[in-house]
């Protein structure tokens, strides 16, 4: 009795379900734009690291590295707190967004180019001997055969950067984990706390399981 | 005087190895060469230098219809002219046949979309698979795959057709539908480089055969001077090897 009106207290719930459905929106936004724009800033990286002048391929690959390696919450950190001293004040969205795509755009960089290596050799050959230029030859026959064994771990380092939109609740932004901790402070009571969680699980599970499901047809990848 | 293709001091280096040695060699418009030799000795690199699949050495010169084979615009210009068949068929697996063999055309010539299949259809009527436009390519035979790369190729309507062992990779029982139709397209005057162990081919149809052996033309001249009394010792165990297997 006591631990159910604890942590799952309706009348609290009930109550506070307003403010979460609003970070919820909040947190959604945040994804599926740090999605959208780390897909293309990736996919923009994997070409470069791929056939861009060397001096530029090595600097993608630096880029890469650094931003796979930095934590999320350093860099949202510094984005928020640092840059403000050189004169860059961002909002706690913007700079949420901006730390984001820097680090899941470098995820999928290396996803594309693993992606664009896995088509055969004779399929650029096939398209050269065409006479198809190198920009028709990416869009009409190699990415088309990469985007199929890109999805899985693209959808997996885009679960990931839902999940990591609950850092942002450190720079003040009222996403679903900080609307849940304010709804707790107010209510003296947890229970909006395993809303939330409840919340994240009940929009990542169908993803999490659509990438099982891939992976057991296509047999491979992982993503981080 | 140079042929349509002209060759001239064709050298080819892997890292230090050199695959060709300075080959020379000019084929006439409308002529069919078969290129035979042993395994290693530089056939497909020769061919994959017509078209610049692979790059050479910069003292070595190929011109096609009097167009330099080199790196920049005219590139564009001397493959719109050649097609390539390779031994692996090279289809585009996400397309259907009927759009492996429109998407040369629509993207690099801009031909409509109607035109190319209408193009598309007639192509793939002369190589006999019209029923299968529809399909993938992994639903054909091999035989059906290299029939539709054939038509893919002749869609961009190429004065020159290179091919790269284009029954190798085929089971014996279709190895003849593939020759078919490449001696039908002999007959219509496209320039045709064949790269091929096709004995039986060879002496029907090319107008001339090549023995290469170590990166380097050993022998050439017609079917009979080459296959049936070769001067060259080396063209002689090739092909009593080849003959005896
Ligand atoms: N990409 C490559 N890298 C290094 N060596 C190669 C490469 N392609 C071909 N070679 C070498 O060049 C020589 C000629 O190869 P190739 O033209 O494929 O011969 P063929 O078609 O007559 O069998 C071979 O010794 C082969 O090992
Ligand atoms: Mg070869």
């Amino acid at each position: 009795m006591d631990i159910v009106d604890t942590f799952f207290n309706t009348e609290v719930l009930l109550r506070t379900w307003p403010m979460l459905i609003k970070g919820l929106w909040i947190t959604l936004q945040l994804g599926v734009l740090s999605i959208i724009a780390g897909l293309a800033l990736g996919l923009l990286l994997a070409l470069m690291r791929l056939y861009a002048v060397t001096p530029v391929q090595w600097l993608t690959r630096v880029y890469i590295d650094i931003f796979r390696s930095i934590p999320l919450l350093v860099l949202l950190i510094v984005v928020y707190y640092a840059l403000p001293f050189l004169g860059l004040r961002l909002s706690p969205f913007a700079s949420a967004m901006t730390a984001l795509t820097m680090v899941s755009g470098a995820y999928a960089a290396e996803i594309f180019r693993a992606g664009i290596q896995a088509v055969p050799q004779g399929q650029f050959e096939a398209s050269a001997a065409l006479g198809m230029n190198y920009r028709r030859t990416m869009a009409d026959v190699i990415l088309p055969q990469a985007v199929k064994i890109v999805i899985p771990p693209l959808t997996n380092n885009s679960i990931n950067v839902i999940k990591d939109t609950a850092l942002a609740s450190v720079v003040a932004m009222p996403d679903l984990l900080k609307q849940a901790t304010q709804a707790q402070a107010l209510a003296a009571n947890p229970s909006p706390l395993i809303g939330a969680a409840i919340i994240y699980v009940a929009i990542l599970r169908p993803l999490v399981a659509y990438v099982s499901r891939l992976e057991r047809r296509f047999g491979g990848g992982s993503g981080r | 005087m140079r042929g349509f293709i002209s060759i001239r001091d064709l050298r080819k280096y892997y890292g230090s190895f050199q695959a060709l040695k300075g080959i020379d060699l000019d084929i006439d418009k409308g002529e069919v060469v078969c290129v035979i030799g042993p395994s290693g000795s530089g056939k497909s690199t020769l061919i994959r230098c017509i078209n610049r699949l692979e790059d050479f050495s910069a003292g070595s010169e190929i011109r096609v219809d009097n167009i330099p084979v080199k790196a920049g615009r005219s590139l564009a210009k001397v493959r719109a002219e050649v097609g390539m068949v390779f031994q692996n068929f090279n289809l585009f697996p996400h397309l259907s046949v009927r759009e492996n063999v429109m998407l040369a055309p629509r993207r690099v010539r801009g031909t409509s979309r109607a035109e190319a299949g209408v193009q598309a259809d007639r192509l793939l009527a002369r190589v006999g698979i019209s029923e299968q436009a529809d399909k993938h390519p992994s639903q054909l035979s091999g035989g059906q795959q290299q029939r539709v790369a054939i038509a893919r190729a002749l869609a961009m309507e190429p004065q020159v057709m290179l091919f790269d062992e284009p029954t190798s990779a085929l089971d014996p029982e279709m190895v003849g539908e593939v020759l078919d139709v490449m001696r039908d397209l002999a007959s219509t005057g496209v320039t045709m480089v064949v790269v091929t162990h096709e004995m039986g081919f060879a002496r029907q149809v090319a107008d001339r055969v090549i023995f290469m052996d170590g990166g380097e033309i050993i022998e050439s001249g017609s079917p009979e001077q080459v296959l049936s009394a070769p001067q060259e010792l080396r063209t002689q165990s090739f092909l009593s090897a080849v003959l005896n297997h």
